[in-house]
C-alpha cells in the first residue's frame, strides 16, 4: 500500500476514495501556471482527470495550445505534487481530446486575471474560420473601446492591447 | 476509435503525416530567420509565436506517425537530409522581404486552416483530435496574415508593388500544396483524410475574396503543380545545414 498520510483521515481512519481524489484535486489547484502565475493548472482546465487505482495515481492533463514550451514544466509540477502528497506511483498523461479551450477557465480565475490586468477570454464558441477577432473589454477601465496592437504576446495564449478609454496597454487572453 | 488501418493505408498516412510535417517545420525555420530582424518588436514577437505553433503542429504530426511506426518525432526533423525531406517548395523559398514573408504566410494558414477544419471530421480519431486542437490555433495566424497583407496592399505605392509582386512570385508554387501523396486516394475514400481537392475550391475561392476583393491585387498567374514533393530547389540544404547543426554536433543535447 501507498505509504503516505494522504490516505488517512485526520482520525487516523482509512480514508474514502473520495477523500482521497479531493486531497489530490486540492494539491493540483496549488500548481501556478508556469505562465501566469496567478491561477493554478486547475483553475485553467488543464487537468481533466484524476483517478486511483490501487497504489497508482494517474493524472490526466490536456496542453493549452500544442507548441507550448511549458509543457514539460507543468508534467513534472503534476507529478511533483502528488508525490509530495506521499504516493510512490504517479503517472502523467496527456489528452487533446476534447481540445482545450478558453471556456473552461472558471469565473474566479478570470476575476483574477483581470485584476492582474490580463484581459479575460471571450466566449470561444465553435464555428465558422473569421478573419477578424472578437470583441475584448478593457481589464483596467472595463471600456470596448480598445485596440488590438499586436496579435500575439508574451506567450502563446495572449495577444496586445492599448485602452483609448483610459489608455492603458494591456494583455489580453486570445479565445480559443 | 477508428477501425485499424491495413499495411497500404497505414504506408500512405505515414507518408501524409510526414508530408504535414515538413512543410510546419520548414515554414517555422524560415519564419524563425525573422527573429532579431522582423521591422518592428512586435512582429518579431508574433513570427516567433508563429513559428512555435507551427512546430507544436509539427510535433502533433509526428506524434501521429511514432504511433504508427515508432519512429522518433526528433530523429525525423533533425537526422534527415533535404531528399528525404517532403515539404513542398513554397515554403523552403528564402524569407525575402517583409511582403514575401506576409503573402507566403497568409497563403500557407489558409490552406492549413481550411485542411484542418475539413481534416477535424477525419474517421482516424487520433487525426481528428489533432485537426481540431490545431485549427484553434491556426485561426489566430490566419487573421493576423489577412491583416498583414491587406494592411501592406493598400498601404503605400512601395508597400503595394512588394505586394504585388510577392503575389506573383509566391502563387506558381501554391499548387503543390494541393498535390496527394502516393495512396492519398484510398484515405480519403475511407474517411481518413480530406478530399484535398475540396480544400483547394474553398480556398481559391478564400483567396480571390482577400487579395482580388479586399486587397484589389491582380491574380493573373496560373499555379502549376510543380514536381513531386521529393524535389527542392536549392534553398531546402543550407536551410537544413542551420536548422540541423545542434542536433548533428551534439547528438546527446537536452530538450532546453
Amino acid at each position: 500500500m501507498v505509504d503516505g498520510q494522504w490516505l488517512m483521515e485526520k482520525d487516523g481512519e482509512p480514508s474514502t476514495i473520495d477523500h482521497q481524489l479531493s486531497t489530490i484535486w486540492a494539491a493540483l489547484a496549488q500548481v501556478p501556471d508556469p505562465e501566469i502565475p496567478v491561477v493554478s493548472i486547475v483553475d485553467m482546465g488543464m487537468v481533466r482527470d484524476v483517478q486511483i487505482d490501487g497504489e497508482r495515481v494517474s493524472v490526466t492533463f490536456t496542453p493549452t495550445f500544442s507548441g507550448c514550451p511549458a509543457l514539460h514544466v507543468i508534467r513534472q509540477s503534476i507529478e511533483d505534487a502528488v508525490r509530495a502528497l506521499g504516493v510512490q506511483d504517479v503517472e502523467v498523461r496527456s489528452t487533446l481530446t476534447p481540445p482545450w479551450t478558453t471556456d473552461w477557465i472558471n469565473a474566479d480565475a478570470r476575476e483574477r486575471l483581470r485584476q492582474y490586468g490580463i484581459a479575460p477570454p471571450a466566449p470561444a464558441g465553435e464555428g465558422l474560420i473569421t478573419l477578424e477577432a472578437e470583441p475584448t473589454r478593457c481589464p483596467r477601465c472595463g471600456s470596448f473601446d480598445v485596440n488590438l496592437t499586436a496579435s500575439f504576446g508574451s506567450t502563446l495564449c495572449k495577444r496586445l492591447y492599448v485602452c483609448g478609454s483610459c489608455k492603458e496597454p494591456f494583455e489580453g487572453f486570445k479565445s480559443v | 476509435m477508428s477501425a485499424a488501418l491495413n499495411e497500404s493505408q497505414r504506408e500512405a498516412l505515414i507518408r501524409k503525416l510526414t508530408a504535414l510535417a515538413d512543410d510546419e517545420i520548414i515554414l517555422a525555420h524560415r519564419d524563425g530567420e525573422w527573429t532579431g530582424h522582423a521591422p518592428i518588436l512586435e512582429e518579431d514577437i508574433a513570427l516567433a509565436n508563429i513559428a512555435q505553433d507551427e512546430l507544436g503542429h509539427a510535433l502533433l504530426y509526428l506524434g501521429l506517425r511514432s504511433e504508427l511506426d515508432g519512429s522518433d518525432p526528433d530523429r525525423v526533423a533533425m537526422f534527415r537530409k533535404a531528399a528525404e525531406y517532403t515539404n513542398t517548395r513554397l515554403v523552403e523559398l528564402p524569407k525575402g522581404d517583409w511582403a514575401t514573408t506576409m503573402v507566403r504566410q497568409f497563403l500557407y494558414d489558409a490552406y492549413e486552416a481550411l485542411w484542418l477544419e475539413a481534416a477535424a471530421q477525419s474517421t482516424y480519431a487520433p487525426l481528428a483530435e489533432v485537426a481540431q486542437k490545431a485549427l484553434r490555433e491556426e485561426k489566430f495566424h490566419l487573421q493576423h496574415t489577412a491583416l498583414w497583407v491587406e494592411r501592406l496592399a493598400l498601404g503605400t505605392e512601395e508597400s503595394q508593388r512588394r505586394t504585388q509582386k510577392a503575389l506573383e512570385e509566391l502563387w506558381p508554387y501554391t499548387a503543390q500544396l494541393f498535390q496527394t501523396v502516393e495512396g492519398e486516394a484510398e484515405l480519403v475514400e475511407a474517411g481518413i483524410l480530406p478530399d484535398i481537392a475540396a480544400v483547394r475550391v474553398r480556398w481559391e475561392a478564400l483567396m480571390v475574396r482577400h487579395l482580388q476583393d479586399k486587397c484589389a491585387l491582380r491574380m493573373s498567374r496560373e499555379a502549376f503543380p510543380g514536381p513531386s514533393r521529393e524535389n527542392h530547389t536549392e534553398h531546402l540544404a543550407p536551410l537544413l545545414a542551420t536548422m540541423q547543426k545542434v542536433a548533428r554536433e551534439v547528438p546527446n543535447a537536452e530538450v532546453w
